[in-house]
């Protein structure tokens, strides 16, 4: 066997985190998040409402920016790039929101087909082709002429992510695909989840609070928490992990409202106090 | 003190809202003026169906309101006039009053009620949805893609619209005059021409491409503007609508004064 003088190079990572804050206004909402993401992973984001999961993934997709920190798409600082050289990447990714997004005065066919007359000269013929095929890999076909206000909620999120597919991207984001939907329909959509990741050996990012959905589609999981990240790791070191954080999460305990009984009773006595004065 | 303070505050916050406008108009015109050189689409079959929307669509109800305000401006004109015997100078203050002034604030005030609101509900709604979002993460611009049809489509139609209210206002007070001032038909109508310069009609669409650009800038930065929520669509949508009625005004008074001090005494 042949003698190489490097040995093999390490993959990039996919996306990098490393330091990243992001605050609305005064308050910070993530306090220094770092991770990365290998290509052709799955990886899920964890975490309950006000976690900063949701904030987390509109950062990575470029709709809010850091205040400190840097995040690598395909080794570029998105923190820092121009808005042109931030169009060029968002071209290579795709996302999938929470209610579909569809926009509602096209139909299903011409949202597919977007990206595709936006950003490509292809003819009218080949987008038709295309939006055809994208339709079908989400179990669509047939409905390319159909309004969005026509379609259930599971068929919205399956246009949603035939549109994301629409530019081939090598990065695909799902904000909560399962959210809103019945057991056998979510069902449907993880399964969908799953047949992309093994067709095209896509980046997969998932934010996400349903675990059923998150154990059979994660490779691995991130579980944030009050915009920090408490636990990171392959599905079944999370599903094991004994973190506090991740337990609860986890085991569905429920949280309790107030955390000391000084403050508790303060929260009592203090109306009294303002009304008799 | 307090009152210094909240007069200071409504002054910045007005001119950070006109800053804010300006921003808008300016990207909008960017788009449609600058960027086709650079390559970029102008969106053409978008344009022409939100013109369909402002302007066509329009039509009856323009016609309608300006038909009987040129009627309402011949009786109160002649209400004066009668006084001096001077009814037949009724078709030429009809037709100076309609297309200086009330031909172009009539259409703005019709297209604000129109599209005005209409803008800041479709694009309020589409940012409840997060339709705009979607856009940005395709790489769509949203002012692109949203704005400068509107803003093509609107600076086109209003003006035209302008004419159409002229013509109906003029037609309006044709009713007083071969009516009640002794007038015929093709004898008013040569009298409302003979009383016009071209810088009536001329000021008059000036003012309602003036027009246009507020009324789209309002709509769309309210649309833009909506918090979470159908409750803020609606509170987007009335905000648009109150906005645009007050800066039209603001908006006419500059060039009227403007108009009034260039012109030749």
């Amino acid at each position: 066997m042949e003698q190489r003088d490097n040995p093999e190079p390490k993959s990039e990572p996919m996306i990098a985190l490393r330091g990243v804050r992001v605050s609305y206004g005064e308050r910070e909402i993530l306090h220094g998040i770092n991770f990365d993401v290998m290509p052709g992973e799955t990886l899920v984001i964890l975490g309950g409402s006000g976690s900063g999961k949701s904030t987390l993934l509109r950062t990575l997709v470029g709709l809010e920016k850091p205040t400190s920190g840097e995040i690598r798409l395909k080794g570029k600082n998105i923190a820092a790039i121009s808005a042109s050289e931030m169009d060029e990447l968002r071209k290579k990714i795709g996302m999938s929101f929470q209610g579909g997004a569809l926009f509602g005065s096209m139909t299903v066919g011409e949202n597919v087909a977007l990206p595709l007359r936006e950003h490509t000269k292809l003819e009218d013929s080949t987008i038709k082709v295309i939006l055809r095929l994208k339709l079908e890999q989400v179990g669509l076909s047939g409905f390319e002429h159909y309004m969005p206000s026509q379609l259930s909620g599971g068929m919205k999120k399956r246009a949603a992510v035939a549109r994301a597919l629409a530019m081939d991207p090598e990065i695909l984001f799902f904000d909560e695909p399962s959210a809103g939907l019945d057991p056998i329909i979510a069902a449907g959509v993880d399964q969908l989840i799953l047949e992309l990741k093994k067709a095209f050996h896509m980046t997969i990012i998932v934010v996400t609070h349903e675990l059923a959905s998150a154990f059979l589609i994660a490779d691995r999981m991130v579980l944030i928490d009050k915009g920090n990240l408490v636990a990171i790791g392959p599905t079944e070191e999370i599903r094991r992990s004994p973190h506090p954080r991740v337990r609860q999460f986890l085991d569905r305990v429920a949280e309790p409202e107030v955390a000391q009984e000084l403050d508790y009773l303060q929260m009592l006595t203090e109306d009294d106090h303002r009304r008799g004065g | 003190m307090e009152l210094a303070t909240q007069i200071g505050g409504s002054v910045t916050d007005g001119l950070a809202y006109l800053g804010a406008l300006a921003s808008l108009g300016g990207r909008a015109a960017y788009f449609t003026f600058i960027g086709p050189l650079k390559g970029k689409p102008l969106r053409f079959q978008r344009a022409i169906s939100q013109a369909m929307q402002v302007g066509v669509l329009a039509l009856p109800i323009l016609s309608l309101i300006t038909f009987f305000i040129g009627l309402i401006l011949a009786l109160q004109g002649a209400y004066e006039l009668r006084r001096f015997g001077a009814l037949n100078y009724v078709a030429g203050a009809v037709a100076i009053s309609m297309t200086r002034e009330l031909g172009p604030l009539i259409t703005a005030i019709v297209v604000i009620g129109r599209s005005g609101s209409a803008f800041a509900a479709e694009i309020g709604t589409m940012k409840v949805t997060e339709e705009i979002d979607a856009l940005e993460t395709m790489a769509i611009n949203p002012i692109s893609f949203l704005v400068t049809p509107k803003f093509l489509a609107m600076l086109v139609m209003l003006p035209c619209l302008t004419i159409w209210a002229n013509f109906m206002g003029i037609l309006g007070g044709s009713v007083f005059g071969v009516a009640k001032a002794d007038f015929t038909w093709p004898r008013y109508l040569e009298a409302s021409l003979d009383a016009l310069f071209l810088r009536d009609i001329v000021t008059g669409l000036i003012k309602s491409a003036m027009f246009a650009i507020t009324v789209t800038a309002v709509g769309c930065h309210e649309g833009f503007a909506t918090g979470g929520g159908a409750e803020q669509v609606g509170r987007s949508t009335t905000r648009a609508v109150v906005v645009s009625l007050f800066l039209v005004i603001l908006v006419d008074l500059v060039f009227t004064a403007l108009f009034y001090f260039l012109s030749p005494s």
